[in-house]
């Protein structure tokens, strides 16, 4: 039946669609979460299952396909997993279960619709991360924002409607400005011939745009409009003023969807769209991303030091990750690249990780200032332990997942400069300061009016937080799994650059 | 030719009607009975190329299956005009039969400005479309604000078919064929005589009012919000699709080949009635108002079809149609349901009515350009034929940016809608039933399955 009735991607971009439309018409909230929770994990059992199928010339039929859509301009529904689009599927159903475990006592007006909207993003970024063709991709990186819209407007904090408007503006504009460049760069194909005989003079087929016959000039500005769209995504300094303010505002598990998956989006879509389609462009403009990213990551650290939201200290640290992953990716070797992948994995979690324990402060104190803890460590010592963990993790401490992945970036970053690299890594430094100066101020010292009530987590915070450890110990002891599912797109992506 | 005889006869029947039938119910299903038979009728021509009639028209018009599929989205979007707003038309005045009898008058000069093959009948077309909804605007009598817009819109109405005229003639006179045929006019790509040029210039102009195109667009905002709701529906949608199709034909046809001379004037208004539209609407409170705004902003993406001039052009022109008029005749029908017109009128609309929150939330993605609804097809289509012209592309960048800015004010009604409490009753709720919510669905998914599948509606042009 695989392969022939359905196929793999079909199955991660449509369970949860189905999922999420019947949670819309769930009538009991209990309902609703149950029917989110089992998709999510339906979702996940099936992500499990491809990652044994991953070689493409035996199993091909499984993992990709391929129907006519918009025959008269050249556009099929193409979609497929490889390489590093198969692992970020994977992170996506990992995530979303996570999320819901984690949240699972949290109470929304109306769950049946948020929990509707949350399955309907998944939909979304699967979409983006298996999309083979151009226009496609563009349908599915604008769905994937629309929900989240929603979420965050309705579920979200006191000035959400703001917030979430001005995140909503930045995305819209990069994605329309992405678009005229699709546009473009379509012309530009060669034509295609379909399999009932149709023949268009243009084609949206990724291949297509691989191969478009776009001259140096054309190349140099389209490679902007692309990268502005990303840029917008990921986020890259200048472009990331709607981040932290965003993930402030935004109910706990959309932020973790945001800064755990969505941002993946922009970093992929360099991976996938931006380098290949204008590898001379990419080559030519090196210096220009790489310098951004570093100088978003020193920026994005030092005001993460000030910060005395919880919220945004973790959203600022996050700016500095991507930035790091950023620049890896245009260091332009397989060391930068390949540690990228696999950081783009370990991130996920991590960061995941740490969302569920700001909720987790935030749920049992009503606060997210930090001035204003203290002394959580007496109280609730399990949780500590898994934030320190998570912490840990999160400023790469060997043993743990984010190591491996620093590491590699960082050797690469160096073999492209030294000076580059030596900037990035005041980066590093800065955020061991401010994550252990938030764990002493927050878990150690004197206890503190607000946390004297303060309970240990329970069962499924637990179970939750168990499962990310194991993740972060285990692929930082083991990371092969990864490497091996990324490596030869890391090869060829690095052939690109010359 | 069907839809054209047609229309003219149920306008006549409708007329009538009001001296016949005292009901005051019956007129609008005699006008649902005459626009499904027109659609029908259309239909057949459309499909198998039968027409009820054969007269000769000595080529004045020309009938082919682009402009029968243009003709065919009109009928349908009036289709559901009818049925979703019908009722409110009942409310205007007591004259409904002479109402619909003007709608189906405008039908028929929507059709012939659909098929001119002269720039006679161009005219005639485009001055049967505008007399009756000059008395359309005025259809409220005892409103003042009525009064002012109809007399406004004719004065000015009256003032760009002057200039039309006068450009039609100096095109007649400036042409050595002596013709009005349209496909006469083509003079190859060299300068363009001055008496050409002066007549282009005129009738860019003239029709650049009839399309409320900047800066041709001041009567637009007021006419539309002085006029009874349920005709601004009608005439900023259906009436001003046309104005847009005979537009580009004419300029296809007759001054294609020296777009290379015009295009520039083109551009100019272009931008302007971009810039205009979506600045002015980010400012407006009451929706009608917006949504006049909206319309010239809209009609800025329509214009890129007119500087495009190619195949995807004239595709996404087909598209923009049926997009555009599906989404605002939606909106405009729950607008009059609402008790307040402003914006914050719409609050807390989705606890109240979540069905009508949801279509509006659709129609404002839709106008907004979202993907999977016929909006964004539609605005892509168009964009892929002003990239392909290869002429100025930062006029694409240009165009995003504004629909960009468009999100803003079309998301603060969803905004309304969603996130903010109701302070006061907003809506009449007695006067939602099932038959208007089932319609409104139909459109909702209509938008739907030409987002997904746009090749649908394209399929029809190329029987």
């Amino acid at each position: 039946m695989l392969g022939t009735y359905i196929t793999f991607p079909e199955l991660l971009i449509w369970l949860p669609l189905l999922a999420g439309v019947a949670c819309f018409f769930a009538k009991k909230e209990q309902a609703a979460k149950a029917i989110a929770l089992l998709g999510s994990l339906l979702v996940l059992s099936v992500s499990i299952v491809t990652l044994f199928y991953t070689d493409n010339t035996q199993y091909g039929s499984y993992n990709q396909v391929n129907y006519i859509w918009l025959k008269y301009i050249g556009n099929s529904f193409n979609i497929g997993l490889d390489g590093y689009g198969r692992m970020l599927t994977f992170l996506t159903a990992l995530s979303f279960p996570i999320i819901f475990l984690a949240t699972y006592r949290n109470t929304y007006k109306r769950s049946s619709v948020f929990y509707g909207l949350m399955l309907l993003t998944q939909c979304g970024l699967m979409g983006v991360f298996c999309a083979k063709d151009a226009l496609l991709f563009y349908f599915f990186w604008e769905l994937a924002l629309i929900p989240v819209y929603f979420l965050c407007s309705i579920w979200g904090g006191e000035k959400r409607i703001q917030t979430t408007f001005k995140f909503f503006v930045y995305t819209f504009t990069g994605s329309l400005l992405m678009l005229t460049g699709i546009i473009y760069v379509y012309l530009q194909t060669s034509g295609r011939v379909f399999e009932d005989g149709t023949v268009v003079s243009h084609s949206f087929a990724m291949t297509a745009f691989y191969k478009a016959n776009l001259t140096w000039a054309d190349q140099n500005w389209l490679f902007w409009l692309f990268f502005v769209a990303f840029a917008i995504k990921m986020p890259i300094f200048p472009f990331h003023t709607w981040q932290p303010d965003t993930y402030d505002q935004a109910p706990t598990g959309v932020t973790m969807v945001l800064s755990g998956i969505m941002v993946k989006m922009g970093l992929f879509a360099v991976l996938r769209w931006l380098i290949p389609i204008f590898p001379e462009a990419s080559t030519k403009y090196t210096h220009i991303v790489v310098a951004l990213s570093v100088i978003g990551i020193i920026y994005a650290s030092c005001l993460a030091m000030v910060q005395d939201n919880l919220k945004k200290l973790v959203a600022y640290s996050s700016i500095a990750h991507i930035g790091l992953m950023c620049a890896s990716i245009f260091a332009m070797n397989i060391f930068s690249v390949q540690g990228m992948m696999l950081q783009m994995f370990n991130h996920g979690i991590n960061i995941i990780g740490l969302w569920i324990v700001v909720d987790l402060l935030e749920k049992k104190t009503g606060i997210k200032q930090i001035s204003q803890l203290g002394g959580v460590a007496t109280k609730a010592p399990v949780l500590t332990i898994m934030l320190v963990i998570i912490a840990l993790a999160n400023i790469a401490l060997p043993l743990t997942n984010a190591f491996a992945g620093e590491f590699l970036m960082f050797s690469g970053l160096y073999q492209y400069s030294g000076w580059m690299t030596a900037a990035a890594g005041i980066g590093i430094i800065l955020s061991a300061v401010y994550t252990l100066n938030m764990i002493q101020k927050i878990f150690y010292g004197e206890i503190v009016p607000a946390t004297a009530s303060v309970q240990d987590i329970a069962w499924n915070e637990k179970l939750v937080l168990g499962l990310i450890v194991c993740i972060i110990f285990v692929s930082g002891v083991y990371p092969q799994p990864v490497i091996d599912l990324t490596k030869n797109a890391a090869t060829e992506l690095v052939k690109l650059f010359n | 030719m069907n839809a054209i005889i047609f229309s003219a006869a149920w306008g006549i029947v409708m007329m009538f009607s009001g001296a016949f039938i005292k009901s005051k119910a019956t007129p609008k299903y005699l006008a649902l009975a005459g626009i499904v038979l027109l659609f029908v009728v259309n239909a057949l021509e459309l499909n198998s190329g039968r027409s009820f009639f054969t007269i000769d028209t000595h080529d004045m018009l020309l009938i082919n299956s682009y402009n029968l599929a243009f003709i065919a989205v009109v009928l349908a979007c009036t289709m559901i005009y009818f049925l979703l707003s019908g009722r409110d038309v009942e409310k205007v005045g007591s004259h409904v039969g002479e109402y619909f009898g003007l709608i189906f008058f405008v039908l028929c000069g929507v059709s012939l400005a659909a098929t001119f093959n002269t720039l006679l009948f161009l005219f005639i077309g485009i001055e049967i479309i505008s007399i009756p909804l000059y008395i359309l605007t005025g259809s409220d009598k005892r409103n003042l604000k009525s009064n002012e817009a109809a007399l406004k819109y004719f004065l000015m109405g009256a003032f760009s078919t002057g200039i039309m005229l006068m450009g039609i003639a100096f095109i007649y006179g400036g042409n050595s064929a002596g013709s009005f045929f349209i496909n006469n006019i083509q003079l190859g790509t060299g300068k363009l005589p001055v008496m050409i040029a002066v007549g282009l210039v005129m009738l860019i102009v003239s029709m650049s009012f009839k399309v409320s195109a900047a800066p041709f667009h001041f009567w637009t905002p007021d006419v539309y919000d002085g006029a009874p709701t349920v005709f601004t529906s009608f005439m900023s949608t259906i009436v001003k699709v046309a104005g847009f199709f005979a537009f580009a034909r004419l300029f296809e046809n007759a001054f294609g080949r020296m777009q290379s001379q015009w295009q520039t004037l083109i551009l100019v208004i272009t931008v302007a009635t971009l810039l205009i539209g979506n600045i002015t609407a980010v400012f407006q409170q009451s929706v009608k108002r917006m949504l006049a705004y909206s319309s010239i902003a809209q009609a800025g993406f329509m214009l890129l079809a007119l500087f495009a001039l190619n195949e995807k052009a004239r595709e996404g022109l087909l598209l923009y149609t049926a997009a555009y008029s599906l989404a605002t005749i939606g909106l405009f029908a729950i607008l009059i349901k609402m008790e307040d017109y402003t914006i914050d009128g719409f609050n807390g609309l989705s606890k109240k009515q979540p069905l009508l929150a949801f279509c509006a939330t659709i129609f404002l993605l839709s106008l907004t350009g979202i993907p999977l609804t016929a909006g964004f097809q539609s605005k892509f289509y168009m964009l892929m034929a002003a990239v392909q012209n290869g002429h100025h592309f930062w006029l694409v960048i240009v165009a995003v940016l504004f629909a960009a800015v468009s999100a803003y004010y079309y998301f603060r009604i969803i905004q309304a809608m969603y996130f903010k409490e109701a302070t006061q009753d907003v809506i009449q709720t007695s006067d939602i039933r099932m038959g208007f919510k089932l319609v409104l669905i139909i459109t909702v998914l209509l938008i739907l399955a030409l987002g997904i599948y746009p090749e649908l509606l394209l399929g029809w042009m190329y029987h």
